[in-house]
């Protein structure tokens, strides 16, 4: 199976080139994010407030890593499930964010709000803690560390694995992939 | 007349809570090995051979599996002739969580309220259920749950003419709407008959039973091979990208209910599907 290498940030026009169902490694910076992160960054934005980091052409990875054992720069870190994050997508992808990092199924608006702003969908496999954060190389607490887990972190990743799930032109893995595999019984 | 110690159960359950976390049960192993050489799926095998890796290396770090540690579920069977010394065993039990979470560095995932979601950074409250049984043992088992998965569960409250029919078509259409999110291939819980709440117990409970280790009566066991089939037939996959194992195993319970009723739960469990057992 070939596999592309990609370098972040990512360009519009590198995100554009990408298909669902191609497999790539990530490398480069990419920044941590889940549930109460959305929710404070977006609520932040309704009052004015500006969002901690400039995603413009920037990954989000939908993670809250465990606590790092000695002599680990963190624990665990496999992907979250996406969909919680979807209300508030569209606002970040509006805002230039680039792609995203998670697992599961996008809402139809997110879909959308990627077609018209050219961002990508990546999945990973989900549960596999250890061996992602295997490729973690540096952390830095960013944004909000009262969340604990849930804070903003940037981090350095080497060779990531994932899948194009959703590209930029709404191609969808999840709606395609199964139909070749259901039947009656 | 046993007597344990309440320091005792602190350190097993703690113990268990970091074993559960890091180690896979060999029945799931078994069973994702299985799932591994059958798959259809290009993208599923190597999905599953991810898996595979990733338990390697959770093992060979002694690191969590999956960063999501769960909210810890505690099922206690008490025997009614033991005697624990040294303070209340729901707070040996709830300490046990804490000092586990702490010393194995797993992830603090609870809040404190549902609303205010301020997290309690120990990992407790664990959700515990008693049972008084006859006898001086103390049995502990221990599921930390994840929630890609428990949000993915549903309850019903069928009527009685809706029958067997009505229950498969619940749990499938359960299974199609979650699988995705929920990291397939799964383990689905389902529990039938009693009450609201003893339905859901039941599905929680059913998580626990050995996968591939069937219900005991026959028409259960096959609504079991049944249910595995078709929720298989949805094409679903490994991380719902597309394949043939969808489901590794369906378990079953059963309990008597009432004669207006008929209700159903459905628990779904990720493929990692963390329970441990012991006795004191």
């Amino acid at each position: 199976m070939s596999v592309i290498n990609l370098k972040t940030p990512l360009s519009q026009k590198i995100r554009k080139q990408l298909k669902a169902g191609e497999h790539v490694r990530i490398s480069g910076t990419i920044y941590t994010a889940r549930d109460a992160a959305h929710k404070r960054m977006i609520e932040g934005l309704e009052k004015g407030i500006p969002l901690p980091v400039d995603f413009t052409n920037e990954i989000i990875y939908y993670v809250g890593p465990c606590p790092a054992k000695p002599g680990e720069i963190i624990g665990s870190a496999g992907p979250t499930t996406s969909g919680r994050m979807d209300i508030y997508t569209p606002e970040l992808l509006e805002s230039g964010l680039g792609g995203m990092i998670g697992k599961g199924n996008r809402s139809e608006r997110v879909i959308n709000s990627m077609m018209s702003h050219d961002g990508v969908y990546f999945g990973c496999v989900g549960g596999a803690g250890a061996l992602l954060q295997n490729c973690i190389k540096t952390v830095e607490i960013l944004a909000y560390e009262d969340l604990g887990t849930e804070a903003i972190r940037k981090i350095v990743v080497e060779n990531f694995p994932a899948i194009v799930v959703i590209d930029t032109w709404g191609n969808n893995l999840y709606e395609t992939e199964r139909k070749k595999f259901a039947h009656e019984i | 007349m046993k007597t344990i110690q309440t320091q005792t159960i602190i350190d097993t359950v703690a113990e268990m809570c970091i074993e559960a976390n890091t180690f896979l049960s060999e029945d799931m192993l078994r069973g994702i090995c299985i799932a591994e050489s059958t798959e259809e799926s290009a993208n599923g095998r190597e999905i599953l051979e991810t898996m595979i890796e990733n338990f390697d290396m959770a093992e060979k770090k002694g690191i969590p599996i999956c960063q999501d540690t769960g909210m810890v579920v505690i099922y206690v069977s008490f025997g009614q002739d033991l005697t624990i010394e040294g303070g209340s065993l729901e707070d040996a039990l709830q300490w046990g969580v804490a000092k586990g979470y702490e010393e194995g560095y797993l992830r603090k995932s609870v809040v404190s309220d549902p609303f205010i979601r301020k997290n309690t950074n120990d990992n407790t409250p664990a959700v515990i259920h008693y049972k008084v049984v006859t006898g001086d043992q103390l049995k502990i088992k221990v599921l930390p749950k994840g929630f890609g998965s428990e949000n993915t569960s549903a309850l019903k409250m069928l009527k009685p003419s809706d029958g067997m029919t009505g229950v498969i078509k619940f749990v499938v259409d359960t299974v199609e709407r979650g699988s995705p999110n929920a990291c397939a291939p799964i383990v689905v819980g389902v529990g039938v008959g009693g009450t609201m709440e003893k339905a859901a117990l039941l599905a929680k409970e059913a998580l626990t039973r050995p996968l591939g280790r069937h219900h005991p009566k026959d028409h259960i066991e096959n609504l079991e091979d049944y249910l595995l089939q078709a929720c298989n037939a949805l094409g679903i996959g490994p991380m719902g990208l597309g394949g043939s194992n969808t489901v590794l195993g369906v378990n079953v319970e059963v309990f008597p209910t009432h004669i207006a009723g008929l209700p159903v739960a459905v628990n779904i469990s990720c493929y990692v599907n963390r329970h441990v057992e012991r006795e004191l």
